[in-house]
């Protein structure tokens, strides 16, 4: 039983299935990232996740493509951002209450519209995923063949945009704008920037972030949405963004300490041993709340993170 | 006629109030614009929603079942706002004090009524306030953000209570749930055949209580000390982890208790995995109820409400009961956003034509 447990622990196709599953965690963890260096603390992540995973399918159903569907969760989830942006930035909402807020009335609206389009409030009816491409050489190479020789197109994009994010954050203009606002917005304002803009922005494209991660959730290996299917993904992107010190590289990281966590407890419970299954699944969340209570002793946010930033005042 | 001169609105609460109805109102209309616009009858759907909510002694008591738990688990939430926690595991906390209570209730068959029902609530309290402290000890000493870690206890304590009850207090069958409670071992009704028991007078009292707690104790002036500028109470001599934790513990015997209710005054069992998601609609009602006792209890009863309606709009007029989960967000929403009503305001005195006489 000892050596079948290590057997898993150690297994390639566990790296594999924890590569898979960081995807949506890591990308609406830089989405995180993105409105958390702007200013905005974003607990709406779960529920932008959630109305990404929706819209995908919706778009699927509708069109018959997984790319339009993909195209319909960027889009909803961004539109979910820019009213969390607005409530938060123009309207002054704390952001902690409105992003409960919000997760609550995504978790209600995906809930309802899936049983008044599809008459059931369990899952979807099954529509056209993205499927799975083999990177030609790239699958051939021994053990990297078997963990990214023939992944989601999603796995890709995810290396791509995480490592995108953090040039953008840390090696261009805007981002030192973004970092700015986040830590001294008086100062970046007497520097004419628009920190109106820049929030709204960031917000926004943490919305983007997490419309992919929530396509993927639904169309990436799956081809169906089911109710809360985010399942608490988006705190522990959270969780990982803070773990990660909010960069995207870190984040990444972190996001694949807990997919990794919650891919095994997921072959452990495939094992025909007795082992309490609901104490296994546990793992991926006592472990976000081990991280997160490690992590935060040395975390540094930005400064102005959570507050309100009038001109003028 | 300008009614923000007016003597009325200064009396303390009363802007809250019209607050809170406005943003009720107004989430309540964009429930009926997804009606209308998904082709239900949307008269239909209210005269439905009212009905199920206050058209009957059943409809009442059932309003009432449903508002019990949704108070606790409200009061669960603003106890921990009260020093400045945003506590959103009153759900991990329900089930925590469920099962504890479910337990001691069925341990406890032979003893008086009266000593099952109170051994029942106070062992619920004391489960919930072990598992509310967690987060509260997390956030004192490490600054682990409580959203994050009261999200992830909810779901360590719905599989946790879920695989003790399967191991240790199953009841034989395909369910994992425990033992039912003979009916003379529940919540006592207080006009027999009604089916309104006790438990929203007990919620009574303790609104009371905790309302006194914060105005006239100095137990709630560190409380809201802490709260409002953690700095300045640590200056003035306040211990404020202490305080942080206690306040989480305390927070969590209310999502304990609300647990209790459902077990004694609703299933009559503990049943894993119960809650349609009293801990989150919870939050509704706390921040729709503001940080004012007797404002949650108010927020109480109108979820309730629309919760006990919702049923009866989905059987009647076939509308699924998850828009009242729409609105419960949209709720929240709103009353969030201070610079809400001065928008709309700016939005209707344009909308009239950019003169009139302002409102």
């Amino acid at each position: 039983m000892g050596s079948e447990i290590m057997g898993v622990i150690f297994s390639l196709n566990t790296v594999e299935a924890a590569i898979r599953l960081a995807v949506p965690i890591a990308l609406a963890a830089m989405g995180g990232t993105f409105s958390e260096r702007a200013g905005i603390i974003n607990i709406g992540l779960e529920g932008m996740l959630l109305s990404g995973a929706f819209a995908a399918v919706l778009g699927s159903y509708l069109t018959g493509s997984a790319w339009v569907g993909v195209l319909f969760a960027i889009l909803a989830s961004a539109g979910i951002a820019a009213v969390f942006g607005y409530f938060t930035i123009e309207l002054k909402a704390d952001h902690v209450v409105a992003g409960v807020g919000l997760n609550i009335l995504a978790l209600g609206l995906t809930t309802w519209l899936m049983q008044v389009i599809w008459g059931s409030r369990g899952t979807s009816p099954a529509v056209t995923g993205v499927g799975r491409v083999r990177i030609p050489i790239l699958a051939d190479i021994p053990v990297v063949g078997r963990l990214l020789g023939n992944q989601s197109p999603f796995v890709y994009l995810m290396f791509l945009l995480v490592f995108g994010g953090w040039v953008l954050l840390f090696r261009t203009p805007l981002g030192l704008r973004i970092r700015m606002t986040g830590e001294h917005p008086e100062a970046a304002d007497s520097l004419g920037i628009h920190i109106r803009f820049i929030k709204h922005f960031s917000v926004i494209l943490g919305g983007v972030f997490c419309g992919l991660g929530g396509a993927y959730l639904s169309l990436g290996n799956l081809t169906w949405f089911s109710m809360n299917m985010s399942a608490g993904r988006g705190y522990m992107a959270l969780a990982a963004n803070i773990f990660g010190q909010w960069n995207p590289l870190g984040g990444l990281g972190a996001s694949f300490l807990f997919s990794y966590s919650d891919a095994l407890q997921m072959r452990l419970q495939g094992l025909d041993i007795p082992l309490p299954h609901n104490l296994i699944q546990m793992i991926p969340f006592l472990l976000t709340l081990i991280v997160l209570a490690g992590a935060v002793v040395r975390a540094r946010p930005p400064a102005a993170l959570g507050s309100h930033y009038s001109p003028g005042t | 006629m300008p009614i923000s001169g007016n003597r009325f609105w200064s009396v303390p609460g009363v802007k809250d109030l019209v607050y809170s109805l406005i943003a009720i109102a107004l989430a309540l209309l964009i429930g009926a614009v997804l009606i209308v616009s998904f082709g239900y009858d949307v008269g239909r759907a209210f005269v439905a929603l009212y009905r199920g909510a206050f058209g009957s002694v059943y409809a009442l008591s059932q309003t009432l079942t449903r508002a019990t738990p949704l108070l606790f688990t409200g009061l669960a939430v603003s106890v921990a706002l009260k020093a400045g926690l945003f506590n959103i595991g009153g759900e991990g906390q329900m089930y925590s004090g469920a099962l504890a209570a479910a337990v001691v209730a069925l341990t406890l068959l032979e003893a008086p009524v009266a000593i099952g029902i109170s051994g029942a609530l106070l062992s619920a309290a004391v489960a919930g306030a072990l598992w509310g402290a967690i987060p509260g000890v997390l956030k004192a000493w490490t600054g682990a953000h409580e959203v994050i870690t009261t999200i992830m206890l909810n779901s360590i304590a719905i599989l946790g209570t879920t695989h003790l009850t399967a191991t240790y207090f199953k009841a034989p069958g395909p369910v994992d749930q425990t033992m039912r409670l003979p009916v003379e071992s529940r919540m006592p009704e207080i006009i027999a055949g009604t089916g309104i028991g006790y438990g929203i007078l007990i919620g009574i009292l303790v609104v009371a209580l905790i309302s006194w707690l914060f105005g006239r104790t100095s137990l709630g002036y560190d409380f809201q000390a802490v709260g409002f500028s953690p700095g300045a109470a640590v200056y003035g001599g306040i211990a404020r982890r202490r305080t942080l934790v206690f306040s989480m513990a305390l927070a969590g015997s209310m999502g304990g208790i609300a647990g209790a209710m459902v077990v004694l005054g609703q299933l009559g069992r503990f049943v894993t995995g119960f809650s349609p998601g009293y801990g989150f609609t919870g939050i509704a009602v706390a921040v729709l109820g503001r940080a004012n006792p007797w404002g949650i209890f108010l927020a109480a009863l109108l979820f309730g409400a629309l919760e006990a309606g919702g049923m009866t709009m989905q059987l009647t007029a076939r509308i699924p009961t998850d828009l009242m989960t729409v609105v419960q967000g949209l709720v929240i929403l709103f009353v969030a956003a201070p610079g809400l009503i001065p928008a709309l305001k700016k939005l209707y005195r344009r909308k009239a034509g950019g003169g009139a006489n302002g409102v």
